[in-house]
């Protein structure tokens, strides 16, 4: 099921050049590359309980990562214009490493996991947990982004690193270019999804979920349920940066707007509004939703965040399990696709969410 | 020596203000273990509370009574927020009952509808409220060092806050009901306490203070729709620091990130300061994990 279900993903965003002008297409990348994002914080999330207000910190770390190294490229070998203006005389030395692209990427991915493995070590560790955890996470965006703001000549301030020209010689803005950034993005996107689906199918998947209804239990049975709290949470920080790299590659552009409280929480809503314990409801939650922001934004300027807000109490209220989980269960009601076993996160068919546990 | 002690004194000042948030925070956190990402909100519908309060002086009163709106509209920001909260609470939180994280979730949605009416109702840009005249200028402790009024009076309007929700708690029939529903909640049902009544009547008091700590937010700045969104992160941290269940424990966890906050900003500077408080924030948790006062109990989760 989840193959033929991976496939039609797959021919759908495949074909969607064709049916998509560029304009939308472009939006379209930026949202599977925020998909990417939505993967991660799904595993956390619907697989492992754990809340985490502040993946925008680690979407943000990777990002910078890799317009650092652009913005290198774009200056060829002299001083970035933004360290000019803020009075910067030579290249700190923290952004050597980023001359090289091959540098960038695996800094883009190193740098959140190290911050995520400090933070997921030092706070799961003492058996912090729930909200106390996602207060932590959120207080990790406000000094990360008052942070960035501080430091303008190191890291360009309120706005941001921009006017990027070429990615490994190849011109960014470019119409090729895009298109084939966004095949790389499909890839990728149907890459971790299939990676991710075959995680949590397997032993350490179920340990996940284990850790999610019953941590305690966990606990006295013999497993070290930090271990598995701080790999997963790793494991979604890198999938963060790798997102990061990907919105940075298409939209030209990254700013410690983009990495606040705001679009932290936000993040959290795909997963919510898509169905969480499902890895295709990240997916689907992540293009949905900021479909529907574009298209609302557009066309009711004045009211917008109140419809997306009544957006989010509604799906809360009413369909806690999201689209793809609302839907999944209609389906298993009725007895269509019957699976050939329980192998992804959602409780057991028969069994009312009852136990206050499961219910995060 | 002078100039320590004034950084001392903005130190308090700032633990004043964001006691006064973390007090309701503190209050529906330890009652019904829910986040309320709306508290924020709360705070900026007391500030343009105090704000209509004194457009409506200024258009219908003598300019004499002037001074007095601002008595007036910390008593109905309190009204007006604790009116909203328990609105809030009947229609939306009592469904979420038992889903911590989905009612930070839906609370989130609640703060961005708020937040667009006050836009649309008041408009987008920051609006200033004129502080009465009975408030301006300082008190001149040596030649050097003058502490503002405000401030003075902040700090005051708090430990009243502060002293009528001990008193409530420790000494009042309603208040014992609480700290039973906070302790057990099953029992407390068991024993006839309605629980229902006591989160709502909770978080309505909760939201109140929230309210009267945005009336009192008029007095430093200009306000408008994002007020609260600046202290209520730092509020949060207070409810980590300070732990659930004693009211000690929020006043000593407030102490400890407004002193230690702007100690360090005047320091190092304002963006280090911060990281080096969370810094402290993240290994003192290590140490005592539940907060620094915690009500021993001995349940497992």
């Amino acid at each position: 099921m989840k193959i033929v279900l991976t496939l039609i993903l797959m021919a759908v965003l495949l074909i969607a050049p064709m049916l998509l002008s560029e304009f939308r297409l472009s939006l379209l990348g930026k949202f599977l590359a925020y998909a990417v994002l939505a993967i991660g914080l799904d595993l956390i999330w619907g697989y492992a309980g754990i809340l985490s207000l502040g993946h925008g910190v680690y979407f943000g770390l990777g990002a910078y990562c890799m317009a650092m190294h652009l913005k290198l490229a774009a200056a060829g070998g002299r001083l970035p214009d933004f360290m000019s203006w803020s009075g910067i005389e030579s290249l700190p030395w923290f952004w050597e490493p980023f001359r090289s692209a091959g540098a960038a990427l695996a800094l883009a991915l190193l740098v959140p996991v190290s911050v995520a493995l400090a933070l997921g070590y030092l706070t799961f560790r003492n058996r912090i947990k729930g909200s106390f955890f996602s207060i932590l996470s959120q207080a990790l965006v406000i000094i990360t982004v008052t942070l960035f703001v501080g430091q303008q000549g190191y890291t360009g301030g309120t706005n941001g690193l921009t006017n990027f020209d070429t990615f490994l010689g190849i011109p960014l803005g470019d119409p090729q270019t895009k298109l084939t950034l966004y095949y790389v993005t499909v890839a990728v996107v149907i890459a971790t999804l299939a990676a991710s689906l075959w995680l949590v199918s397997s032993r350490l998947g179920k340990i996940l979920v284990a850790v999610r209804d019953a941590e305690n239990r966990v606990r006295f049975i013999g497993f070290n349920p930090v271990a598995y709290k701080v790999f997963i949470y790793c494991a979604s920080a890198a999938l963060a940066g790798l997102a990061g790299v990907l919105f940075v590659l298409q939209e030209g552009i990254i700013s410690p707007a983009q990495m606040g409280i705001v679009p932290s929480i936000e993040m959290v809503l795909w997963v919510a509004i898509g169905g969480r314990g499902t890895l295709f409801g990240a997916v689907l939650g992540a293009i949905v939703t900021n479909a529907a922001k574009s298209a609302l934004s557009e066309a009711y300027p004045d009211l917008w965040p109140i419809m997306l807000g009544a957006l989010f109490i509604v799906v809360v209220l009413f369909l806690p399990k999201g689209i793809a989980g609302t839907v999944k269960e209609w389906s298993e009601r009725r007895g269509w696709f019957s699976s050939r076993g329980q192998e992804d996160g959602m409780p057991a068919r028969q069994a009312p969410p009852a136990s206050p546990a499961a219910d995060i | 020596m002078s100039l320590v002690f004034l950084q001392l004194f903005n130190g308090v000042s700032l633990s004043s203000i964001l006691l006064l948030i973390a007090l309701g925070l503190a209050i529906t956190f330890g009652l019904m273990n829910i986040i309320n990402m709306a508290h924020g909100e709360f705070i900026m519908i007391g500030a343009y509370m105090a704000y209509t309060v004194q457009q409506l002086f200024q258009q219908f009163l003598p300019p004499s009574v002037f001074g007095y709106y601002f008595i007036l509209s910390l008593a109905v920001a309190f009204l007006v927020a604790a009116a909203i909260g328990w609105l809030l609470e009947t229609t939306l939180i009592r469904y979420l009952y038992g889903r911590p994280l989905d009612s930070l979730l839906a609370t989130w949605g609640v703060s961005l509808v708020l937040q667009q009416a006050a836009r649309s109702i008041f408009g987008a840009p920051n609006v200033a409220v004129q502080a009465p005249a009975w408030l301006e200028g300082g008190l001149a402790v040596t030649a050097e060092l003058t502490l503002p009024y405000k401030r003075l009076f902040i700090i005051a309007l708090v430990i009243v806050c502060l002293a009528s929700i001990y008193l409530y708690l420790y000494r009042t029939r309603g208040g014992r009901n609480m700290r039973a529903v906070m302790q057990n909640r099953s029992m407390a049902s068991c024993v006839g306490i309605s629980s229902r009544r006591v989160d709502a009547f909770g978080f309505a008091l909760g939201s109140g203070l929230a309210g009267i700590a945005g009336c009192a937010l008029t007095l430093l700045g200009p306000i408008g729709p994002t007020i609260g969104t600046y202290y209520i992160v730092d509020a949060f941290m207070v409810v980590v620091l300070g732990g659930i269940g004693k009211l000690i424990g929020t006043v000593a966890g407030a102490l400890g990130i407004g002193v230690f906050n702007t100690l360090f900003e005047y320091a190092t500077s304002a963006t280090l300061g911060k990281v080096i408080v969370f810094t402290l924030i993240i290994a003192f948790l290590q140490w005592k994990p539940a907060g620094l006062v915690t009500v021993k109990s001995r349940a497992l989760d």
